[in-house]
């Protein structure tokens, strides 16, 4: 009744294309941001910034990348870590090869960097479908840890194989990565980078780019008939995805770790980020956030019930209990809902459509 | 025949290229002794150790066959029934009783995951069943190591690890790896029987080759789905039993199926035969390329080289090598 889209008087084109054409979906995006930007920073604690905001944005964002692929244009995908590998460490050369780059280019151009190796690595899709397709991929998540791992010359030759991310400055004098860096500054910086990222994302696949992923996603044939490159249509969705999960890669190692090995991004970095997608909603932006929350917070959570209930668990058992306890509510959910949270989410808005009355 | 010519060729030409790139290597480093009997012995090796990836391999293909199903649980219940058979052996079962028992307990694995996910997951799409079998796993491995704890442990077949079998005074092979090779060539004789001339074998095939029309003509698709799974847990033992003896059952044995990929991609989702000779041609050439390739890029390449190799082979057939052909209309 009071939520819906009759009776929202569209005068301009402008307000015809606007992402959130409901007002209420409006105030409460302003209503989030305004959460995000101001509230949390104020109030959140130490631990909530550093080891669970920071975390949930970045695989948030690496999340939105793999849906762009795997949820719009269809391209199963088990790369997602080889290609976050990808951005960190070419940020990381770019850092330390040009030390007055200012941080916004480091970041964005290890996006490049790894949008170009999504590109090489996408190549074989044109032939390879399916499951087949997604083992295939697994050849990149593989061999670009190797390369990292192996080659000297991607970590400055430093005897561990551990990247540290320089300090370095916004706006002149504060400091975003680093020992320096305050932890308000560096969630204030990943929180503009994603929600960046996540506009230009919501845009890009309702514009005609969008309908071509979609249209190669529902029936590749058929979308070639009608005349969509598809050379081109699944390579751009490589490129797009692999520049979001390079930005992502870069801002987790310089902002949440400070410093990373090839291994944070080995295959279970790809299985977490497809869980993610999968859990939240396959094919839907708002899904790799709510993703993207759920397995960040469902560890911690089971962490830490033990000790919340006042059971003493030896910590072996904790985490194989972990693990059981994770695959089944895997399996649940999928059961439960197996289009994803934001499935649950578009339900709750037809719901609201109606309220407060019944039909 | 076009499609048996072009395996053909595909093949030759990969054993053409795997005599030659070592062979020339040999010639260009120093560092590496080349001489034919070194070289025949690496590919043995290779070969016997790429049947170990076909076991797993095989589970996959069952599952796969049979139900559509992309099966990421298979190196979970590979390390599961390992530590089952090596847990109740260590409460004083004698070995072969250990085995039925684990044989019992597949079967009610495979009753479990049939009643408790994929009854509940019919006609959802592929990449959801895909997800769902991973949740198995991560379950799986949890419950096992809950049950048995996590140290390794050792599993004693009583076959001897050293070399025992000499040809021509220079190649040398491992009596075990021989004895698996054995195994491996007894399940697939096995296996294929079962397929072809049996009536649930029968069945099996007719499941695969349309759910629909194989309900329309009575056959129970439940019970195959049990069946299958349960056969999938028993090579999965097997399995278990090959690669726990070689190197300790432990959590490593879950990642295994990592290995066992490559393998399936190469010969086909669909294709028994396939995963055997997939798992000769990685294995093989996984073992010249480490020996022979690795020194003069850096080594270690064991990870990655198997997938590469696969990708290769996929650009030319997108299907593997033995998998049935997609024929997609509008």
């Amino acid at each position: 009744m009071i939520y819906r889209e009759a009776g929202v008087y569209k005068t301009t084109y402008r307000a015809d294309h606007a992402i959130f054409t409901i007002p209420q979906d409006r105030w409460s995006m302003i209503g989030i941001f305004a959460i995000a930007f101001l509230l949390i920073p104020a109030v959140g604690s130490e631990y909530w910034l550093g080891a669970i905001m920071l975390p949930f944005l970045i695989l948030a964002l690496a999340a939105l990348g793999l849906n762009i692929l795997t949820g719009y244009c269809g391209q199963l995908s088990l790369g997602t870590g080889g290609f976050m590998a990808t951005g960190a460490f070419s940020a990381y050369k770019l850092a330390t090869s040009f030390p007055d780059m200012h941080i916004v280019l480091v970041i964005f151009g290890a996006g490049l960097i790894a949008a170009a190796v999504g590109i090489l690595f996408g190549i074989p899709s044109l032939r390879i479908k399916g499951f087949y397709l997604a083992v295939a991929t697994l050849a990149s998540q593989f061999f670009l840890i190797w390369m990292f791992d192996k080659f000297g010359w991607f970590t400055n030759y430093s005897a561990s194989g551990v990247i540290s991310a320089p300090p370095m400055t916004i706006f002149g004098d504060v400091f975003i990565t680093g020992p320096e860096a305050s932890l308000v500054a560096k969630y204030m910086f990943t929180l503009s980078v994603v929600v960046l990222l996540a506009l230009v994302a919501k845009n890009l696949v309702r514009s005609n780019i969008g309908r071509e992923w979609r249209a190669v996603r529902d029936m590749d044939i058929a979308a070639e008939i009608i005349g969509i490159p598809m050379l081109r249509t699944k390579l751009k969705a490589f490129a797009v995805s692999s520049f979001f999960c390079g930005v992502a890669g870069a801002l987790w190692a310089f902002l949440y770790t400070g410093s990373v090995e090839p291994l944070a991004f080995d295959v279970n970095r790809s299985f977490q980020v497809l869980f993610m997608i999968i859990i939240g909603g396959l094919g839907s932006i708002m899904g790799a956030f709510l993703g993207a929350a759920f397995i960040i917070l469902l560890p911690i959570l089971l962490n830490n019930l033990p000790t919340m209930l006042g059971l003493n668990i030896r910590t072996d058992m904790i985490s194989h209990m972990e693990y059981m306890i994770f695959g089944a509510l895997i399996v649940f959910f999928l059961i439960v809902e197996p289009h994803g949270l934001a499935r649950l989410w578009s339900l709750l808005k037809e719901k609201l459509r109606l309220w407060p009355f019944p039909h | 025949m076009r499609i048996e010519r072009d395996i053909i060729y595909i093949i030759l030409a990969f054993i053409v290229l795997m005599v030659v790139v070592p062979w020339t290597a040999g010639q260009l480093s120093d560092q590496i002794f080349f001489n034919w009997p070194f070289f025949f012995e690496v590919a043995i090796g290779g070969l016997l150790s790429g049947v170990m990836y076909s076991l797993i391999a095989l589970g996959f293909v069952l599952i796969f066959k049979a139900s559509g199903v992309f099966n990421f649980s298979q190196g979970a219940i590979v390390l599961f029934a390992a530590l089952t058979l090596v847990g109740l052996h260590g409460l004083g079962l004698p070995m072969w009783l250990a085995i039925v028992a684990t044989m019992g307990v597949m079967f009610l694995l495979a009753v479990s995951i049939e009643r408790l996910v994929l009854s509940k997951l019919v006609n959802q799409e592929p990449i959801i069943l895909f997800m769902a079998t991973i949740g198995i796993a991560y379950f799986l491995d949890g419950f096992g190591q809950t049950l048995w704890g996590s140290e390794v442990k050792v599993l004693s077949l009583g076959i001897s690890e050293a070399p025992g079998f000499y040809f021509d005074g220079q190649i040398l092979i491992n009596d075990f790896d021989l004895f698996a090779a054995g195994i491996a060539a007894v399940m697939v004789v096995g296996l294929s029987i079962f397929f072809q001339y049996t009536r649930i074998g029968r069945a099996l095939r007719a499941v695969a080759d349309d759910h629909q029309a194989a309900l329309s003509v009575g056959i129970p698709l439940k019970h195959i789905w049990i069946i299958v799974w349960t056969v999938a847990g028993l090579v999965g033992l097997v399995a278990g039993m090959m690669w726990g003896s070689k190197m300790g059952v432990q959590f490593a044995l879950s990642l295994i199926a990592l290995k066992a990929l490559p393998v399936l991609i190469l010969g086909g989702f669909t294709s028994v035969p396939g995963a055997i000779i997939g798992g000769l041609i990685i294995g093989a050439g996984e073992k010249l390329a480490e020996v022979f390739l690795a020194p003069m890029i850096g080594g270690g390449i064991e990870e990655w080289f198997a997938y590469m190799l696969a990708l290769l082979f996929l650009v030319f057939r997108p299907q593997g090598l033995f998998g049935e052909k997609i024929i997609e209309r509008v």
